[in-house]
């Protein structure tokens, strides 16, 4: 059976899902990323489906538990790469992926998880103060 | 109505006796239609090639144009009719081209033998042969026609949807004129491909330029926003204008957490706010791993 | 049952493991590019293929899938019926609303599958099984 490989880019952990991927394939992902997260520590967790030429239910899914899964072990997930297609079928269905964040790609997704690791770190020192002053304090501050 | 095996036989016959006269009358009744648009050779030449086509046709056994021995007459007359819509010729003259057949026929049958009840109804047996493949030319030709306007519908679509990159992960989508549904689905497309392309997390979709916002237009907009966002993008429409703005209350459409801004300038300075605390985050952010 | 179209050549695959809902997929893509559907009607087929096939194998208690060619004389289209012996659906009007999902949330259900294909039809008996036909016409 094939697995999917996890790669470990600096805090992040990279994952590629491949096209007509099936169910105990995608099990096994679950439980190696899973593994990895905390075996490395890792905050940041991107999954490439750039090579999904659709995104079913099922995949939904294994997105969804993928993001729970990470985020209880202190990692942020990012679905990186969906093609123009499937994003119009989705809407189409009216279905929106809750709960789970996207980025265009790898790079904007690894920006995007540093972002969030600033933004809780500002969250930490300012505490529940607006957004907006979370901004100008952070552009005031670079 | 099909022509019965022995007519089949004489008018091959005819064909093939009076061969040079018929396309010689044949031609000039045709060069008169088409006023000189035509050289004299290159009509001779195409008369010819028909002419042949309807003698091997004829010869082959064919009743009727549908007939298999008719293939290469049927591919024949689609060519022309091909060639002639693309030279901007009418329906009705290369459909009239292959009509003078019959006159060039009635030529060489007044020349010769005396025409008597049976070559009268030989003739009207041909004739309606001949009225066929006529109106087999104006099916192919109007087919020319509808493929050749489409393929320029298609190119117009084209240019008139650009997308364009205004800054460092910017693009810009100026919709201009009316929106049906077709011009929607090419438009969402492209700007979703190219977002991908360019890697642009930010598009400006200005509608500056459409007239009027109807229910439908203002769908197409919000499902593209929705893909985008879906897709890791974000979306802001700038260029409402006040009717506009009323319009689209009045039909109660929700834009949600859209950004909505009133001119390109003002969602150009919304995104390069957003990009500066982008920036400026991930600096931080740097700082502090 | 269908508004009209003769099914050229139809192909059929039982649907009694996930790795056949993997196969459903790859046939509906492979009819799909051969009519010429467009990039996005093609994934909005091929997404409902995946979603029916998987079904039939979750809620009918597996089946069988054909799918093919149709010409109705004006279009091209395809065709796929899914079928199975299954429990059936109890509800139909109820498992049709917009929204309506069994099981574990992201389902895209019966309605999300409806949407994105040109003709639906589905018959269903409680302990006989269901039966769905979808078609995409080529624009």
């Amino acid at each position: 059976m094939e697995r999917v490989p996890v790669l470990k880019i600096g805090d992040i952990l990279l994952v590629s899902i491949l096209i007509d991927m099936e169910d105990q394939v995608a099990l096994q992902l679950q439980e190696d990323l899973a593994d990895r997260i905390v075996e490395t520590g890792c905050h940041g967790v991107i999954i490439d489906i750039s090579a999904l030429d659709i995104v079913d239910s099922f995949v939904g899914r294994t997105l969804a538990t993928i993001a729970s899964v990470s985020r209880v072990l202190d990692a942020e997930t990012v679905v990186v790469g969906m093609r123009p297609a499937v994003a119009i079928t989705l809407v189409e269905l009216g279905l929106s992926l809750p709960g789970i964040r996207t980025a265009l790609n790898v790079e904007l997704g690894m920006e995007l998880l540093a972002r969030e690791r600033v933004d809780d770190f500002i969250d930490d020192l300012i505490g529940d103060d607006d957004q907006d002053d979370a901004d100008e304090a952070v552009v005031a501050a670079s | 109505m099909a022509l019965s095996t022995d007519e089949v036989g004489r008018f091959a016959g005819l064909l093939e006796a009076d061969g040079e006269a018929l396309t010689a009358a044949w031609t000039d009744a045709v060069s008169a239609l088409l006023r000189g648009r035509l050289s004299h050779a290159e009509l001779r030449r195409q008369i010819t090639d028909l002419q042949n086509a309807f003698q091997s046709a004829l010869s082959g056994g064919a009743t009727d144009l549908e007939a298999d021995a008719a293939g290469e007459l049927r591919a024949l007359l689609s060519e022309l009719s091909n060639t002639r819509a693309r030279q901007g010729f009418t329906a009705t003259e290369t459909a009239v081209s292959v009509f003078a057949l019959k006159d060039a026929v009635l030529t060489v049958l007044d020349q010769g033998a005396t025409v008597d009840a049976a070559t009268l109804r030989d003739y009207v047996a041909f004739s309606a042969f001949v009225d066929r493949a006529g109106l087999f030319t104006f099916d192919t030709y109007v087919r020319a026609r509808e493929e050749l306007i489409s393929g320029q519908a298609e190119q117009l679509l084209e240019l008139s949807t650009p997308v364009v990159k205004l800054w460092e992960g910017v693009v810009a989508v100026p919709l201009v004129g009316t929106l049906d549904s077709a011009r929607a689905q090419v438009v969402m497309e492209r700007l979703l491909q190219t977002l991908v392309d360019t890697g642009s997390p930010y598009a400006i979709i200005d509608i500056t330029g459409v007239p009027a916002v109807d229910t439908q237009v203002a769908q197409h907009i919000l499902k593209t926003v929705v893909a985008a966002r879906l897709m890791g993008a974000d979306c802001i429409i700038s260029g409402i204008r006040p009717q506009i703005a009323q319009t689209i209350v009045a039909l109660g459409i929700e834009f949600g957490d859209i950004a909505t801004k009133a001119s390109l300038a003002d969602a150009l300075r919304h995104v390069l706010r957003q990009t500066d605390v982008r920036a400026a985050r991930r600096g931080a952010g740097r700082r502090e791993s | 049952m269908t508004a009209g179209g003769d099914i050229a050549g139809m192909e059929r695959l039982a649907i009694r493991s996930d790795q056949d809902v993997v196969r459903v997929r790859q046939l509906v893509r492979t009819l799909a590019v051969s009519v010429k559907l467009s990039l996005v009607d093609q994934t909005k087929l091929v997404t409902a293929a995946s979603e029916l096939a998987r079904n039939t194998l979750v809620y009918g208690g597996g089946g069988t899938v054909e799918a093919g060619r149709v010409d109705n004389g004006r279009r091209i289209g395809i065709r796929i019926v899914f079928a199975d012996q299954g429990p059936g659906i109890p509800d139909l009007d109820l498992a049709l609303t917009d929204g309506y999902t069994t099981g574990n949330g992201l389902g895209l259900g019966l309605s999300g599958a409806r949407r994105l294909v040109d003709e639906f039809d589905i018959s269903t008996e409680v302990g006989q099984g269901t039966t769905i036909s979808v078609t995409k016409w080529c624009r």
